[in-house]
């Protein structure tokens, strides 16, 4: 075996360090429940409900001129903003009162400035979501992240333990608010495809806590010796080399999204590589920490079952 | 040790090959095409394909193939997107009155493909450009307006009968009937009982007027609801097909609202005029007395206009109109029960039903005519650049000769067959929007963002394999390379299964993708860690393989499905963009935990199987 290139045979105290950790946790949560309660977020489209319209120049446009050039015609743009490049432009309109009149107002302010360009403008996306649908879209993206959690916690309870299925819940939701707090505290617009990512996140860390649990669950069995703490450290060291290569592998694709696959999902990587951070730190000083503190001892974990059964004997 | 059986090898295998006969008609370039519907009570028949074929080569349009299509339909295919709108032009030329044209695009496979049913994966709209449009259908509207109709067919029903009645009136959600005594009130429900079987009627007293109270049963409100729209939808989807837009989609969401999708699409303000447009019907009397061979020659007397019939005959219409589309409450096909002719029952709505009764009562034995008017749009080259211009298309579709006066409900016989009568119901049906619509979502994706959202996707999840490819390869070299050839297989399997279900890929979907793709080596890395492990620990390498992928099981299993349970969640809550998301998701962890495990097992017992080993490459 070439030692040199692996990584393997960790022995850090982990769970020593736990109190420090939970902290630092309890107050990075203060800090984003404070900025989600007061500051709140940049809410997309999506959720807001109102206009956002593309396009396409020729030649560099001037935002200004943009801007004269609609108001001239009685049309008011909440934003006028590049968009990627100088030659794309992004237009936001905020929600109107009737939507019969909304529906029509992305051509009216595409018409206004197509003249005004001389027809060199390409109309490259128009995305229209009326006010009602927009709180329909808050709803179930509300309640989609719950379900997940309902579906998963009984998953874990079964599969495991219900101490585990609380640390593992905790753990997601400390991720949630950490990973959505990001977005209010850095301000960064909030769509429904972050709403994704977010969901996609609960997946990833419930992946790595999972791994976790399932090599404490093993070591309960087998080691006879040694203590709650020494052996979820044995745990956490015997698989940390996993939760390096695979958060590694993960964030190499991430990374080559965030940066290659264009503006329209770049807060969907965005909040996938915050959470993959979150979520690994998560895995080990909230899920396990939160078994931990909840009581888990050796005979919770050893059930009177066929593999076991002679480790079993000796209580 | 470490030896697949021999079935579970071919089982692997055969998996393998299905995928890669599934994933392979992607490889295949698309042909731009234009497909051909039947226009408006033609009908696309064995002759269809050699008018066709005549009308290109007049026109000297070079062409690949003409083919039948689902849904009878025929699909031309060119070489290049010029012959295409020279071909279009041509066929729109020659046969528009018969047939309507569409451009699309259709994927170049081989016949033996097409006759597996094999298939390209299909795009979502912001991969290939289009519009996507979400209609709410004004459902209050559509309660108030059969309330009104109620009640102006009740006060006709009355006084038909002779029953005195003092109001009509409405009252909230019910309609209202003041009497002044008791037995014009008995008299009053009875007539409207045998008229109105599907209403709830109540008969009060309220301090000196005798009132009957009717409203509509819960059934009969949420039928009333699924008919605006059921026949919104109809209409919706006639007036889309006008439009010449290929593969269109019309689907109701829900219990209110109409999801129409048109890709490459590229003018939503005229979408949308012409989605909201209006009753486009009318029944008006023949004109028998003025000679139609003069109207022809340009003399068309005053009061009168002329029109054609389907089949090109020219008809005088009187220019007033009895009643127009919006004011036909049903439509239906069915047969005449004293000559058992097809025959077409149309139901008017009170204020209809007067005017039709005041007509055909003075013209008993004369002619009746149905025109339908419609806007049709046609395309021609202007300098090169195709020009879409819409005009109003006005035809007769029906001429019947009135034997008996008639009012709110009745027949139109002298049909040619039951076909036509269903035709004819339809159009009738279809002629006007039942409800009120509104347009609450939007979105439009040029051709040209949907090209660069393909292009950035597809290039990210390139690099990103690349990187992965590269890291594994070095990392664990032997059993790394055999990781990464099971991504790739992985990979493989995500675009067959999406062919197979002819499921949407969008935006979010590649990135669901790119996003199994880090998670799928995920299982590869647990088991390589594990027999990592197991050789530390002192195992020969065969038992070190072995236990690894034994124990590694569970963890994988139990990591796996509790993603698949987010996913799964995601897709049932999930609208547009996020249920792409969670497609893709839960299809590569499905078939990661079959390339990862089984896949990557298969392979290495392969390479290390019954072997005697010393050390491993890992």
């Amino acid at each position: 075996m070439s030692k040199k290139r692996t990584i393997n045979d960790f022995d850090i105290d982990f769970m020593g360090k736990s109190k420090l950790a939970a902290m630092l946790s309890a107050s990075a949560l203060v800090v984003c429940l404070l900025s989600i309660l007061f500051r709140g977020f940049d809410l997309g489209l999506d959720f807001t409900g109102g206009t956002v319209i593309e396009l396409g120049y020729q030649t560099p446009a001037e935002l200004s001129e943009i801007r004269s050039a609609l108001e001239q015609e009685g049309l008011e743009a909440a934003t006028i903003q590049y968009f990627g490049s100088r030659t794309d432009i992004l237009i936001r309109l905020a929600p109107q009162e009737g939507e019969e009149d909304s529906a029509q107002l992305s051509d009216r302010v595409f018409r206004t400035l197509n003249q005004a360009a001389e027809g060199k403008v390409e109309l490259r996306r128009v995305e229209f979501v009326g006010p009602q649908v927009g709180e329909e879209l808050r709803e179930k993206g509300g309640l989609a992240v719950l379900f997940s959690l309902i579906g998963i916690l009984i998953y874990v309870a079964l599969r495991f333990e219900w101490r585990f299925a609380v640390g593992a819940v905790i753990a997601l939701i400390h991720d949630v608010i950490f990973t959505v707090g990001m977005f209010s505290i850095f301000q960064i617009p909030f769509d429904l495809t972050v709403l994704a990512a977010v969901l996609a996140v609960i997946g990833y860390s419930l992946n790595d806590t999972i791994v976790i649990f399932d090599r404490i669950r093993e070591n309960f069995r087998r080691m006879r010796k040694g203590t709650v703490i020494g052996i979820t450290n044995t745990s956490i060291n015997q698989t940390l080399s996993r939760t390096i290569v695979t958060s590694g592998t993960t964030l190499l694709v991430l990374f080559a999204l965030y940066f290659l696959g264009g503006e329209a999902i770049s807060g969907f990587s965005l909040a996938l590589i915050i959470g993959i951070f979150v979520g690994t730190y998560s895995t080990i000083y909230v899920a396990t920490a939160v078994v931990i503190w909840l009581g888990l001892s050796r005979s919770d974990l050893t059930p009177v079952k066929k593999e076991g059964a002679e480790l079993d004997a000796m209580p | 040790m470490n030896r697949y059986p021999l079935w579970k090898n071919l089982m692997i295998l055969g998996v393998l090959l299905a995928g890669l006969l599934l994933a392979w008609p992607n490889l295949y370039s698309q042909d731009p095409s234009i497909e051909i519907t039947a226009a408006r009570g033609a009908e696309i028949t064995d002759s269809s394909k050699g008018e066709i074929q005549a009308a290109l080569e007049n026109a000297d349009v070079p062409f690949k193939g003409i083919e039948p299509r689902e849904g009878n339909k025929l699909l031309v295919r060119f070489a290049t997107p010029g012959n295409q709108l020279k071909g279009q032009e041509a066929i729109e030329q020659t046969l528009a009155e018969r047939y309507r044209t569409a451009l699309t695009q259709v994927a170049d496979l081989p016949g033996w493909m097409r006759a597996m049913g094999l298939n390209q994966m299909s795009l979502g709209l912001d991969l290939r450009g289009g519009i996507h449009v979400v209609i709410d259908v004004d459902m209050e509207a559509a309660l108030d307006q059969a309330l009104e109709r109620y009640i102006g067919d009740i006060r006709t029903q009355l006084r038909e009968q002779k029953v005195r009645y003092l109001t009509v009136t409405r009252d909230g959600g019910s309609i209202e009937i003041k009497f002044k005594d008791a037995e014009t009130r008995d008299a009053g429900e009875k007539a409207i009982r045998r008229e109105f079987r599907n209403l709830d009627i109540k008969s009060t007293e309220e301090g000196a007027d005798f009132v009957l109270s009717a409203s509509l049963p819960e059934v009969e409100q949420q039928e009333i609801k699924n008919f605006a729209l059921e026949q919104n939808i109809t209409t919706l989807r006639n007036r889309v097909n006008a439009l010449g837009v290929a593969e269109p989609s019309i689907a109701r969401q829900g219990e209110r609202r109409i999801v129409v999708e048109l890709p490459g699409a590229q003018d939503p303000g005229r979408l949308k005029e012409i989605l909201g447009a209006t009753a486009t019907l009318e029944y008006r009397l023949v004109d028998t007395e003025n000679s139609v061979a003069d109207a022809v020659s340009g003399r068309v007397p005053v009061g009168s206009k002329l029109y054609y019939e389907r089949n090109g005959t020219p008809i005088l219409l009187k220019r007033r109109v009895i009643v127009t589309g919006d004011q036909i409450t049903d439509a239906s096909a069915g047969f005449d029960s004293q000559s058992g002719t097809p025959a077409v029952f149309v139901n008017l709505d009170g204020q209809g039903a007067r005017r039709m009764r005041n007509v055909t009562t003075e013209n008993v034995g004369k002619p009746m005519a149905v025109v339908f008017i419609e806007n049709r749009t046609t395309t021609k080259m202007v300098d090169g650049e195709p020009v879409k211009t819409t005009r109003k298309v006005e035809e007769v579709v029906s001429v019947a000769t009135i034997r008996e006066p008639f009012g709110r409900r009745f027949q139109t016989t002298g049909l040619d067959s039951s076909d036509e009568a269903h035709n004819t119901a339809l159009l009738l049906r279809s002629g006007a929007l039942a409800a009120p619509i509104q347009i609450v979502e939007e979105r439009t994706i040029g051709p040209s963002l949907g090209q660069d959202n393909i292009d950035q996707g597809f290039m990210s999840v390139i690099i990103g394999l690349a990187l992965v490819i590269v890291f594994m390869a070095l990392y664990y070299r032997m059993f790394g390379l055999v990781a990464d050839l099971v991504l790739v297989v992985n990979l493989v399997m995500i675009i067959a299964v999406l062919s197979m279900l002819q499921a949407t890929l969008t935006l979010p979907g590649i990135a669901g993708i790119v996003l199994t793709v880090g998670m799928a080596v995920d299982a590869n890395v647990l088991i390589f860690e594990r027999i990592r492990e197991e050789v530390r620990n002192g195992n020969s390498p065969q038992a070190s393989i072995h236990a690894g992928y034994d124990k590694a099981l569970s963890t994988i299993v139990d990591a796996n499905v509790t993603t698949l349970i987010a996913a799964v969640v995601l897709f049932s809550f999930g609208t547009g963009p996020v249920k792409g998301f969670a497609v893709t998701l839960f299809i590569g962890i499905v078939t990661s935990m079959f390339t990862a495990i089984l896949g990557s097992r298969a392979l290495i017992n392969l390479i290390y199987g019954g072997r005697r080993l010393n050390k491993l490459a890992l």
